[in-house]
């Protein structure tokens, strides 16, 4: 750093840039590539992954942090485009995870049938449930989605259904493990980028309208609870896919699936990637679950060292990566004689 | 339906928070094509009001009807604005992190504007965005220039009441309701304000406008009414209005106040 006073730190735009979402850079190779490394390099990348694995445990791995990667994206959707803070990642695993289990291994319905049936009725189910808390705006919307999966995990507990504590066994299981990493992991593509445009729609806007000012859009005739409903159905239905697939690659389905794990994560991953660029979460899901299984050997220390990683990130980087990684992608800096 | 029937009529409206009887039967009727204000000193009430007729406030009792329809008590505030009941917010509520043009998107978005406004307003299947530069530009937004562009966090006051008004513009509302929309404007902005006030109304576009500002104000409006500790004091022309013993009372105190203290 240079303390010279006659010195100024200077950020310039790089000169080819997309200033707003109507014009596509088309006119020259240089622009266009621009642009599409790095949503390539993401997407490759991605489907390198299971490739690229030395072993079943880290291909397994990958698959943990896919499902990490959606729960961070719709944690990210809800907090800052929609201003709701939820902690309802655990809720949504368990009641996709159950109802798959439930579905396959009571009912024998085959996996084509059970993951779409899971995910569709666990996002009906999880959203219908948390429609009364949907007036509640910051720490309580937090503290309100925290609780249920807590009456849950108890709920199944006390009355001793779904095998209680022993979980439902027999769940049926994928037939090959590339069927396994790529279903998810074409999947996390294929949200991200939804999810992506989806903001910046028209309806998107509305959206972040909630977040910025809720009475301003209350003031225009929309309904904001419909809103933040629909919102919560779009985070439910990645949430309870997570779950249903959880459910099918261990086979079993059971009160681990209520974990505060599926909570705290996404927003941990989403802190570290950066909040709001919805890519950014996926990033910090590759970094934090991955760094927890390496860490595995030190036992119980790994938190230890999980945490510390955690609280420097929020001190010191608490913009996130990727919110840094695009500004150095699209400005360049220099010091300037003043 | 009657030849006259009012377009809002509010009877007998009383609203306490706690201790504080913030508006006790207030009744009054605003007529198509009126420009109704209300005026009063600080804290007599006028939000409160205004917050009580678009459903924002629960009022305690009275009854509200808007072109002869009765508007329930727990009616939500999306419901009333989706009657045509637009509001603006006397500290000005943008969505800061959207452009001035965008603000516009989500009222277009509404269930209202989406039935009122064919795809020409930006209806079902319009273009909103088109349509909301164009309503910047009635509204006062230079149409060339880079500011309905600019985010609405970086906008000055001026402009930030003009896209309030734009935002119920945007909604095809029947009544507005304009809180303070004059407040911490300069006199030049002022100026050039009220004749955007006077457009709607030769519009038909019914207005109800709480001032401070009452030498502006008596420029547009035919009606007025004054509130005073949540009462509703006299309700007249301006000159009326003013001219009243009370009304001069409740913004400058009386002689007979004053002994009252001692």
């Amino acid at each position: 750093m240079r303390r010279d006073d006659q010195y100024r730190l200077e950020r310039l735009d790089r000169g080819i840039k997309i200033r707003t979402g109507g014009i596509y850079a088309i006119s020259s190779w240089r622009e266009m590539s621009y642009l599409m490394v790095p949503r390539l390099v993401l997407i490759l990348g991605l489907l390198a992954l299971p490739i690229l694995m030395p072993s079943a445990y880290w291909q397994r791995v990958i698959s943990m942090v896919c499902i990490y990667a959606l729960l961070a994206i719709g944690f990210d959707l809800l907090a800052h485009f929609v201003g709701l803070v939820s902690l309802g990642g655990a809720f949504f695993i368990g009641v996709g995870g159950y109802l798959a289990g439930i579905l396959s291994s009571y009912k024998g319905v085959p996996m084509v049938l059970t993951i779409p049936i899971a995910t569709l009725g666990g996002a009906i189910i999880c959203t219908l449930l948390l429609v009364p808390c949907l007036p509640l705006r910051g720490v309580y919307f937090a503290i309100a989605t925290l609780m249920y999966p807590l009456i849950l995990t108890r709920f199944i507990e006390a009355l001793n259904i779904f095998g209680g504590t022993d979980g439902i066994v027999g769940v049926s299981g994928f037939p090959s493990q590339w069927i396994e990493q790529y279903l998810i992991i074409t999947l996390v593509i294929m949200v991200l980028f939804s999810i992506r445009r989806l903001v910046n729609t028209d309806y998107g806007l509305v959206m972040r309208g909630v977040k910025d000012n809720d009475q301003a859009v209350r003031a225009s005739g929309i309904s904001i609870t419909q809103v933040k409903a629909v919102a919560v159905f779009i985070t439910s239905l990645m949430g309870c896919f997570g779950g249903a697939y959880l459910a099918h690659i261990y086979m079993w389905s059971g009160l681990s699936q209520f974990a505060l794990d599926f909570s705290i994560i996404p927003i941990a991953a989403t802190v570290i990637g950066g909040g709001g660029t919805l890519v950014g979460p996926i990033l910090g899901a590759f970094i934090l679950v991955p760094i927890n299984e390496l860490l595995r050997e030190l036992g119980t220390l790994r938190i230890v060292f999980y945490c510390v990683i955690l609280v420097i990130f929020i001190m010191f980087k608490s913009e996130g990566l990727m919110v840094y990684a695009e500004r150095k992608y699209h400005q360049f800096q220099q010091w300037k004689k003043v | 339906m009657a030849e006259d029937q009012p377009l809002l009529r509010v009877a007998d409206f009383s609203k306490s928070f706690g201790g504080v009887q913030a508006l006790s039967r207030v009744s009054f009727d605003v007529h198509e094509g009126d420009v109704f204000g209300i005026i009063g000193p600080n804290g007599s009430g006028k939000t409160t009001l205004v917050n009580c007729i678009t459903s924002f406030v629960k009022r305690d009792s009275g009854s509200i009807s808007f072109k002869g329809q009765e508007l329930k008590r727990g009616m939500p505030p999306h419901k009333v604005a989706d009657l045509g009941i637009a509001r603006t917010f006397q500290i000005t509520r943008p969505y800061y992190t959207l452009p001035a043009y965008k603000n516009l998107v989500i009222p277009l978005l509404s269930p209202r504007a989406r039935r009122t406004g064919g795809w020409r307003g930006g209806g079902k299947h319009g273009d909103r965005d088109t349509v909301g530069l164009d309503i910047l530009e009635e509204i006062g937004f230079e149409r060339d220039s880079f500011i309905p562009y600019k985010l609405a966090s970086a906008l000055p006051t001026g402009y930030l009441k003009r896209l309030e008004l734009a935002r119920c513009l945007a909604i095809r509302p029947e009544l507005v309701i304009c809180d303070e929309i004059f407040s911490g404007l300069s006199g030049s902005e002022i100026a050039t304000m009220t004749p955007l006030i006077e457009k709607l109304q030769m519009e038909g576009v019914t207005l109800i406008m709480i001032e401070h500002r009452l030498r502006e104000l008596f420029r547009v409006a035919n009606r007025v009414m004054v509130l005073n500790f949540g009462e509703k004091l006299i309700e007249g022309t301006a000159e009326e209005v003013m001219a009243d013993e009370k009304v001069k009372e409740a913004y400058f105190g009386s002689d007979q106040e004053v002994m009252d203290y001692a």
